[in-house]
């Protein structure tokens, strides 16, 4: 008797921590087979708790779980791997990585946000508020109450703060989805509105306040959407004026027609990729490959545009037509020797991390990074043509050229060399532009040709020879296609654009900034 | 009188043409004039990223040929011409091959608008085309064998499986295209098909940009609202070209990702993604009939194919371009069959004709033109290639007369 009570404390004590064990194992039961069972694995995983599960599903989410022929896991760690289980390392040979699709991703997302809650690291914490807000589950109600009184970082408890109400939402007690309701209702989250409307179908009795809610929070939203809407149109209208400016230098002020202008910018584009491959073997100079890329491509298609205009427009000064089916033939010559040199297949321009992802503005206005900077970069470069053309001594020859071409050579200025300096000036601006458009458009030989009418819209639409004319025009032009756009389409917006500036050419057939110049009096 | 030969451009483009096609060593071929084999793709334009690699597929095809002896003992000789995405351009080019260059066959197209451009010009003159890209059916003509997918053979089981558990379950779905015929005609069969699912207009969002198109702001901002309306949402994107590596750049910017709104597309393969940085669109999907990632003996060695003509051990294979070679295989069994590549006869013997495909299925040409094909949904990975996340049992028939499309219940029944 005696005996057996033993045996059986014995087994009691083996089977205990082999227990404990088992909720571990048994949750990696079907981890690695099939994308379902795969899913259910990692949800028990994450509902377990266990501390081993975490570096587990972390190695899922990053790829670096395998799983061996016979079912054993692995993680893989620099060159090696370890167990799963029991953290020895081991052979990798032959392990396949375990594999992913959105269903898994779904629920590896709520289960790593579960463990996470309580990480020391912020991001961390942050990252799996987030995730637990969009797996949202009556469980973790208790879960996000114990984290939210611990948290301090303020944008992280509005995050939680956000996830528990959403999670209250699932109770199945009425007065936790009413809190809840409320909660979601006070905030002016696009996320908080989505997950109220999905709720409301299943649950009728509640409907009344749901609804109160989601107009709360669409009141809250409808500045902050003008205000996205008007940051699209900025964006457009940047990118319009970047692509312009240098046409407003070479037709504004010197009347020019030059349709080889979109091959200028497409050539500063190709310039920005030439100093990222250079600069590939020089780690250190990488990050700065797109600010060196302005001063080599203002460099490069300035002297482009000067050998154009010494070798050809010069030539055929006061005949606008031939000048423009001549440029318009070296615009296509310029298109097939980049053709040829670099394929024409599209080239990849790494984006710097700093001109990735979006920016939240205050009020919770979202912008696109990349697009930010090209706005402030347009205004800059305005900024600086501006300067050019008003302080210095040769922006006060070639507004002297521009106004009396005799009366300025008679005063010594060597028209020619001001002439050929302001193509140059003009085409340089070009490939400052390409510069910045490679960053939101696909580096081809044809990259141009998609900039060229939009230009000439803006030059013609702001004023020629009027740089005031040209910044009014290219954010004009923007705003009012963005604003059309969402209720008009991408393609008939772009329509009522086109005749909406023909019907105000013939009003104004010289634009918003009339202006004086060489080009006006023609 | 002096009689002087003038040397025209075209005399010297050809001269200098076959000094630069003479490669040293070639099996010897009888004196029987060469099979002409004519090439009608982009190589300049906004759909030269896709096109280009078709060209080369077409050109490693007819090499591989000649290398094993030709077809009927007569050389093969490639005619590649470039209509530089400019649709009128294509007609003009096909009448040039069929016309002039006098062509026995001609692989080529890409975008619906320029097939569509081509299709009178091969009926007059009674060519024959492959076509080797997916596209929206509604077209069966006598001249034009059609290697790429029918809507039901790509279109429709995507958004079945965005539908399904594993696909996210979608309730509301957003048709991105670019506004053309093809776009806009699979778009009417999905809206059809997602009716009869029981998905009403309200939760459809269609919208069109132009080709080349790279202002996607407002666009992915308006489907993130669309998706904020409490119902789980995915997009079906049928952006054609180049416009597609903005576009994914403007979802990674946002933070779209594929657990929250996928996207499925239908003109996005390997070649596509290998001009952007794949990994921020790590889960979103595309749906073809073959992916480079199929395990396949014959894939295998298609692969190895391809990148040794090449000469780059990392270039990529993608669906046309399996439907190219698929395509070009059928038609040179065809011509070994009916002992001449006059058109009729061979338009006759390519009708059952079966190839062992890359996507590791057992391919044949039905009387519609069309091919069986099996369907599969592929997961982007980081590294740019797919990951297969569905594939159909069976290789399907196409339905290139679409019944979700009312006006086609009369020629079903008749």
């Amino acid at each position: 008797m005696k005996h057996s009570v033993l045996i059986f404390l014995m087994v009691l004590a083996l089977a205990l921590p082999a227990r404990a064990q088992d909720a571990f194992t048994a949750g990696l039961t079907g981890l690695g087979t099939s994308f379902n069972q795969t899913a259910e694995a990692v949800d028990r995983l994450g509902a377990s708790g266990d501390p081993r599960a975490l570096p587990l599903l972390r190695a899922l989410a990053d790829g670096r779980l395998l799983r061996q022929a016979d079912g054993a896991l692995l993680i893989r760690d620099g060159a090696g791997a370890i167990d799963a289980m029991s953290g020895a390392r081991a052979e990798a040979g032959g392990a396949e990585p375990v594999r992913l699709n959105n269903r898994v991703r779904v629920a590896l997302r709520g289960a790593l946000g579960r463990l996470q809650l309580l990480s020391p690291d912020q991001a961390e914490r942050q990252a799996a508020a987030e995730a637990v807000f969009r797996s949202r589950s009556a469980e973790n109600v208790p879960l996000l109450e114990a984290a939210l009184a611990r948290e301090t970082v303020p944008a992280i408890r509005a995050r939680m703060a956000l996830a528990l109400a959403a999670s209250r939402l699932m109770a199945s007690d009425a007065a936790d989805k009413l809190l809840g309701v409320t909660a979601l209702g006070a905030t002016a989250s696009p996320e908080a509105r989505a997950v109220l409307l999905e709720f409301r179908s299943a649950n009728p009795d509640i409907a009344p306040q749901i609804d109160e809610a989601v107009v709360a929070i669409d009141q809250r939203l409808a500045l902050r959407r003008a205000a996205e809407t008007l940051f699209q149109g900025l964006s457009l209208g940047s990118v319009l004026l970047l692509a312009a400016l240098g046409l407003a230098v070479t037709f504004g002020v010197m009347g020019v027609i030059n349709m080889a202008h979109g091959e200028f910018v497409m050539l500063g584009a190709y310039t920005t990729f030439v100093v990222q491959e250079a600069l590939r073997d020089i780690p250190a100079l990488q990050p700065w490959s797109l600010p060196l890329a302005v001063p080599a491509a203002f460099l490069i298609t300035a002297a482009c545009g000067a050998a154009m205009e010494r070798g050809l427009i010069r030539h055929l000064y006061g005949r606008p037509l031939e000048t423009l089916l001549m440029t318009f033939g070296v615009g296509m010559m310029i298109q097939q020797a980049v053709r040829l040199a670099f394929g024409a297949q599209n080239r990849e321009i790494i984006s710097p991390s700093w001109m990735q992802g979006t920016l939240m503005l205050p009020g919770d206005i979202a912008v696109t990074q990349n697009r930010l900077w090209i706005l402030a970069f347009s205004l800059v470069v305005l900024a600086l043509t501006v300067a050019a053309i008003r302080f210095t001594r040769f922006g006060l020859e070639m507004r002297a050229v521009t106004q009396k071409r005799a009366i300025a050579a008679s005063m010594g200025i060597r028209t020619g060399r001001v002439d050929a300096l302001t193509f140059a000036f003009g085409s340089g601006i070009a490939g400052i532009a390409g510069v910045a458009l490679s960053q939101i458009d696909n580096v081809s030989p044809n990259l141009g040709t998609g900039y060229i009418i939009d230009s000439f819209l803006v030059v013609v639409f702001g004023g020629v020879g009027s740089l005031a004319g040209t910044l009014v025009g290219a954010f004009g032009l923007g705003i009012i296609n963005k604003v059309l756009e969402p209720w008009a389409g991408a393609v008939l917006a772009k329509v009522f654009v086109l005749v909406a500036v023909m019907l105000f050419i013939q009003r104004k057939p010289r634009g918003l900034f009339a202006q004086k110049g060489r080009a006006a009096e023609a | 009188m002096i009689h002087r030969m003038p040397i025209t451009r075209r005399a010297a483009l050809a001269g200098l043409g076959s000094v630069l096609a003479a490669p040293a060593i070639r099996p010897s071929f009888a004196q029987a004039a060469p099979i002409r084999v004519g090439v009608l793709h982009s190589l300049s334009g906004t759909m030269a990223i896709s096109e280009t690699a078709l060209r080369d597929t077409v050109l490693m095809m007819v090499e591989a040929q000649n290398a094993a002896g030709g077809i009927l003992g007569r050389r093969l000789e490639a005619v590649v011409v470039d209509p530089a995405s400019n649709w009128p351009l294509f007609a003009e080019k096909a009448r040039e091959l069929l016309a002039v260059s006098r062509v026995d066959v001609t692989f080529g197209c890409w975008t619906s608008v320029s097939r569509k451009s081509v299709l009178p010009v091969f009926e007059e003159l009674n060519g024959l085309l492959f076509y080797p890209v997916q596209y929206e059916g509604e077209e069966e003509s006598k001249n034009i064998f059609y290697t790429g997918a029918a809507p039901n053979q790509q279109a429709i089981p995507a958004v079945e499986y965005l539908m399904s558990a594993d696909g996210g379950e979608a309730k509301r779905i957003a048709l991105l295209g670019t506004d053309y015929v093809y776009p806009r005609t699979t778009n009417r069969i999905l809206r059809a098909f997602l009716n009869s699912k029981g998905i009403a207009d309200a939760d459809i969002m269609e919208e069109y940009t132009p080709f080349g198109h790279s202002d996607w702001q407002g666009i992915v901002s308006r489907v993130k609202r669309f998706a904020g309306e409490g119902k789980r949402t995915a997009i079906v994107s049928t952006i054609n070209g180049d416009a597609n590596v903005p576009f994914y750049r403007e979802l990674g910017n946002q933070g779209i990702k594929a657990e929250d709104i996928p996207s499925v597309a239908f003109s996005v393969g390997e070649e596509e993604l290998a001009g952007i940085d794949a990994r921020p669109l790590v889960g979103h999907l595309a749906a073809w009939n073959y992916f480079m990632s199929v395990d396949s003996p014959a894939n295998t060695q298609f692969k190895a194919m391809w990148q040794s003509y090449i000469k780059n051990p990392r270039r990529v294979t993608n669906d046309p371009m399996e439907a190219t070679f698929v395509g070009f295989k059928m038609w040179a069994q065809a011509v070994a069959k009916a002992g001449t590549t006059a058109v009729d006869p061979v338009r006759t013997a390519i009708i059952g004709q079966k190839v062992d495909a890359p996507c590791g299925y057992t391919l044949e040409m039905h009387a519609n033109h069309h091919l069986s094909k099996p369907v599969m949904i592929g997961e982007i990975e980081a590294n740019g290639q797919f990951n297969i996340v569905w594939k159909t049992p069976n290789a399907i028939p196409a339905e290139n007369w679409s019944p979700f499309i009312p006006e086609n219940a009369n020629r079903r029944r008749g």
